[in-house]
């Protein structure tokens, strides 16, 4: 395989290109909302003809703006590479990671244009930036760190591949909220727990070295947990890192039944019984 | 005024592991980041992190003795031998402590923690997450934070660090949601800023790693150490310089020129793909050079015979991140790669307690140096200088606050702070205002540029003075420039250019400092003085700011068991 070697994308998230060279346009059409609500009264849409490079991202083309064109451009970034979360859009009608998105795979998918907005259903601090303080509420509210409840052996605690797989998956989640975003529930009841702090609560759940399995139960059981879902699954659909959070709330939903059948009195304790 | 007595500045995993240090010794601490912690560089560590727990069947008689003997030879005999003990004999227990914490480390069949061969490594010793094993440690130390309820501003830039009479006072900081300068008042002040890759071009690291923790220290006369000594990543991806973890070759990739062969053998022939960094991002680089390349620029980083399960089990982000951006499946298709700007080894002058020459000013992880890394780290042991010094920085720092540091509050405190911040308030607002011809887009743009020119993997006399002409130039630039955003709230515009003036002044120790370096040692290498020159600079560079650029002093390294040796592999 040969590859083209880009021209560098002004001082954009990556150092130029690296795609397979195909034939592209010589310009590519961005779309980009735009609100301050300390300013607008409304939110418009601003449109801004990027120069192609081979390698593109999305990521790259709103460096071009804010570098080049109008620096009054708000967006979040951090890494570039897919991995921080930070830069979770509503990217042509689906939510994506700005950083990760070729623009050359746009095209293939037949658009000729770019549009890209914040993640919906959050409020708006500027342009692309959202406040997702809500969905870092909703996270920290169900203690997302390990209760182990015995003393701490000199070496490591063991658990078998097998049993570090099942969390696999829950483990790699970015924080990046866009489950949160897309979840219809979430919308509309602001004390749900939402998509994202359910399957966290099963990551911690379904992992052998915790011991407050209860306990978190308890703080999905109630009328903000996992019988809110309604198993619309936009939230798989609309993660980056292929989670499955409704596995997860199904999960939940199944153990929590067999510790109610069971008794259980951890599932009774709140917050407070997740305290060590 | 806000006031906290320990102000960690950064939320990565040496500003977070600082921050839990000081507050469960009994500090009242807040963690002050630009970015949400999570966000931060440490996330994107991939391949894994050093600790001779003697776990992988291979590695049976590993000791922390040994991981410091390679520690050290990997550094060229740069490295303070007692620093790097300390580091290697504390990794176990801080190992041990993550699992603890949570930490979803990858298992051995026995269900103890997986480890995998680095380079320059004796052993199997690098502890990981799959490929993701950044993620798993920062995610982990999070949460540990969030446990201890301790105080995080998120999207604040530190802007400056007030320092009066030696002694250090707090910062003044950017709350980047609303644009307003504050005044932080602190007993103490920690930096886990990071690494300043982006002052390179071709780098693998995180858009926000400009060094801007680094250049606030050496504005406010904290010295810097080692600066010359930057890492090249020997792997990363064609294009956008995205991470190939060292990991991939860990796990027995094979580096291959267009002619399929396996030029290592050249460079390295014991050690192989799994020479140290340094070596073999120059051996990548002179079969690029000399024309054994692919078009372009690149080699093949081949890991088609290692299988799909092993690559889906321990690669599996490496192998999405190469699909995503070249199209190349790494299970069917070679990866194509190219060296580029990785790690910092230098940065701000501290000890072994995190403590730097002003008094309550510390300092932990990549923007540090104690020096641990000497002139090459070896992968795998910066996210572990992360969680033990970090862990250190927080207690010597949290120790200050209680006794000295407690005792010396006061008046003088709030003058300092309050001339910092008239200071500030003025280097800010004409930055907001900066109307000059001067783009500073194309600023940053030249200086990545001409650094990676000029003062990169190869590097001689002539071309080094080049790229310190060219900082200088841009030194003069920079008052010319005009930005295009006025505004004060969520002001990328202002924020970035804002720190490109510490970029250039970091860019100038560096500079400085590798033409002051007349030998070859480690990651600094000259074409012009090939050898090591331990007579003449087994030392390290010591860079202080002056109005007329760096004024560079030597030190001596501290040498415990290891006397010099030729470095071969
Ligand atoms: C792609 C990649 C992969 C790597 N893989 C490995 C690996 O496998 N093993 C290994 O040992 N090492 C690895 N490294 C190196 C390692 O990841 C870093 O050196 C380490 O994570 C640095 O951690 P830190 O806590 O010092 O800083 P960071 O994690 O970079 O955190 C810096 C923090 O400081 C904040 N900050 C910076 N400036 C300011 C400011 N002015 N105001 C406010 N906040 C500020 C940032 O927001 C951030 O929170 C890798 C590096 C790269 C680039
Ligand atoms: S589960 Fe997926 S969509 Fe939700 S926050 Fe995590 S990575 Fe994002
Ligand atoms: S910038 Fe980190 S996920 Fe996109």
């Amino acid at each position: 395989m040969t590859i083209d070697r880009g021209k560098t994308a002004g001082n954009a998230g990556g150092n130029g290109g690296g795609q397979v060279a195909a034939k592209r346009p010589d310009k590519v059409t961005l779309k980009v909302y735009r609100f301050d609500p300390d300013l607008d009264k409304e939110a418009r849409i601003e449109v801004y003809d990027i120069p192609w490079t081979d390698g593109m991202t999305v990521l790259d083309t709103l460096f071009w703006v804010l570098e080049r064109v109008d620096g009054t451009l708000a967006f979040r970034f951090s890494c570039r590479e897919g991995i921080c979360g930070a830069c979770a859009l509503f990217i042509n009608g689906s939510y994506r990671l700005a950083c990760e998105t070729q623009v050359a795979r746009l095209l293939d998918e037949g658009r000729t244009e770019i549009h890209v907005m914040p993640l919906p259903h959050l409020p708006v601090i500027k342009d692309l930036v959202v406040d997702m303080a809500r969905f870092w509420a909703n996270y920290e509210s169900i203690a997302p760190w390990i209760v182990a409840r015995s003393k701490a052996p000199e070496k490591e605690r063991l658990q078998s591949p097998k049993d570090r797989k099942r969390i696999d998956e829950y483990v790699g989640c970015i924080l990046c909220g866009s489950c949160f975003s897309a979840c219809p529930a979430s919308w509309t009841d602001k004390d749900y727990l939402g998509p994202n702090a359910m399957m966290k609560t099963w990551r911690w759940v379904d992992d052998t070295r915790d011991a407050a399995k209860d306990e978190r139960l308890g703080l999905v059981a109630g009328e903000n947990g996992a019988w809110r879902c309604h198993t619309v699954f936009n939230c798989v659909e609309a993660c980056p890192k292929k989670v499955n959070q409704a596995a997860a709330i199904q999960g939940l939903k199944r153990k929590t039944v067999s510790a109610m059948l069971r008794g259980a009195k951890g599932l009774k304790q709140g917050r407070k019984g997740l305290e060590e | 005024m806000i006031f906290h007595e320990v102000l960690v500045v950064g939320g990565g995993l040496a500003g977070l592991r600082a921050a839990i240090e000081a507050h469960d010794l009994g500090s009242e601490v807040a963690v002050l980041s630009r970015v949400h912690p999570v966000r931060s560089h440490s996330v994107a560590a991939q391949g894994g992190i050093n600790a001779a727990l003697a776990n992988h069947p291979a590695s049976q008689d590993d000791t922390p003795e040994k991981h410091a003997f390679d520690t050290i030879k990997g550094s060229d005999y740069l490295a303070d031998q007692d620093a790097v003990e300390l580091l290697t004999s504390e990794a176990p227990t801080r190992i041990f402590e993550m699992e603890h914490w949570g930490c979803p480390f990858s298992r051995l069949d026995d269900g103890r923690i997986a480890q995998r061969p680095f380079g320059g490594a004796g052993y199997p010793r690098t502890c990981y997450a799959a490929d993701k094993t950044g993620h798993a440690l920062l995610h982990t130390m999070y949460e540990q934070t969030l446990r201890r309820g301790i105080k995080v501003y998120e999207e604040w830039q530190v802007v400056s660090l007030s320092v009066a009479d030696g002694r250090c006072h707090g910062v003044v900081a950017l709350d980047l949601r609303t644009g307003r300068l504050e005044a932080i008042g602190a007993r103490a002040v920690i930096f886990g800023t990071g690494g300043g890759g982006r002052i390179y071009g071709h780098s693998t690291n995180n858009i926000t790693n400009t060094g801007s923790g680094i250049a606030i220290a050496y504005m406010a006369g904290v010295p810097l150490k080692d600066m010359e000594f930057i890492q090249f990543h020997p792997t990363s991806l064609f294009g956008n310089n995205v991470l190939m973890t060292e990991g991939a070759r860990g796990e027995g990739g094979y580096l291959r020129n267009r002619l399929g062969e396996r030029f290592m053998e050249k460079y390295a022939p014991k050690a192989m793909e799994l020479a140290p960094r340094d070596i073999t991002a120059r051996a990548i680089q002179t079969e690029i050079n000399e024309g054994r390349g692919f078009p372009g620029g690149y080699v093949h980083l081949d890991l088609t015979h290692l299988g799909a399960a092993k690559i889906l089990e321990r690669l599996p982000a490496i192998r999405d991140i190469a699909i995503n951006f070249t199209g190349a499946d790494p299970i069917t298709d070679p990866i194509p790669i190219q060296p580029g700007q990785h790690y910092f080894m230098g940065g701000i002058d501290t000890n072994a307690d995190g403590a730097s020459l002003v008094a309550g000013f510390y300092a932990a992880g990549e923007c540090a140096c104690v020096s641990v890394h000497g002139a090459n780290r070896l992968g795998g042991n910066s996210l572990l200088e992360t969680i033990v010094f970090g862990r250190l920085a927080g207690r010597h720092a949290g120790g200050y606050v209680k006794g000295q540091g407690g005792e010396a509050a006061g008046k003088g405190a709030e003058k300092a702070l309050a001339k910092t911040m008239t200071e500030t308030e003025k280097r800010v607002t004409w930055v907001l205002e900066a109307a000059g011809p001067e783009d500073p887009a194309d600023l940053r743009d030249e200086l990545r540029e001409s650094m990676f020119a000029n003062v990169g993997i190869f590097r001689e006399e002539k071309a080094l003075a080049v790229g310190l002409d060219k900082v200088r130039e841009l030194r003069a630039r920079y008052p010319k420039i005009g930005i295009r955003n006025r505004g004060r709230k969520y002001n990328l515009d202002w924020a970035r250019n804002l720190e490109l003036e510490g970029q250039i002044l970091v860019a100038e120790t560096i500079a400085a400092g590798a033409l002051a370096r007349k030998e070859s040692r480690g990651s600094h290498f000259r074409r012009d003085y090939m050898d090591r020159d331990d007579a003449s600079f087994l030392r390290h560079t010591v860079a202080h700011l002056t109005k007329d650029g760096p004024r560079l002093e030597y030190r001596p390294v501290t040498i415990t068991k290891w006397p010099p040796q030729a470095r071969t592999y």
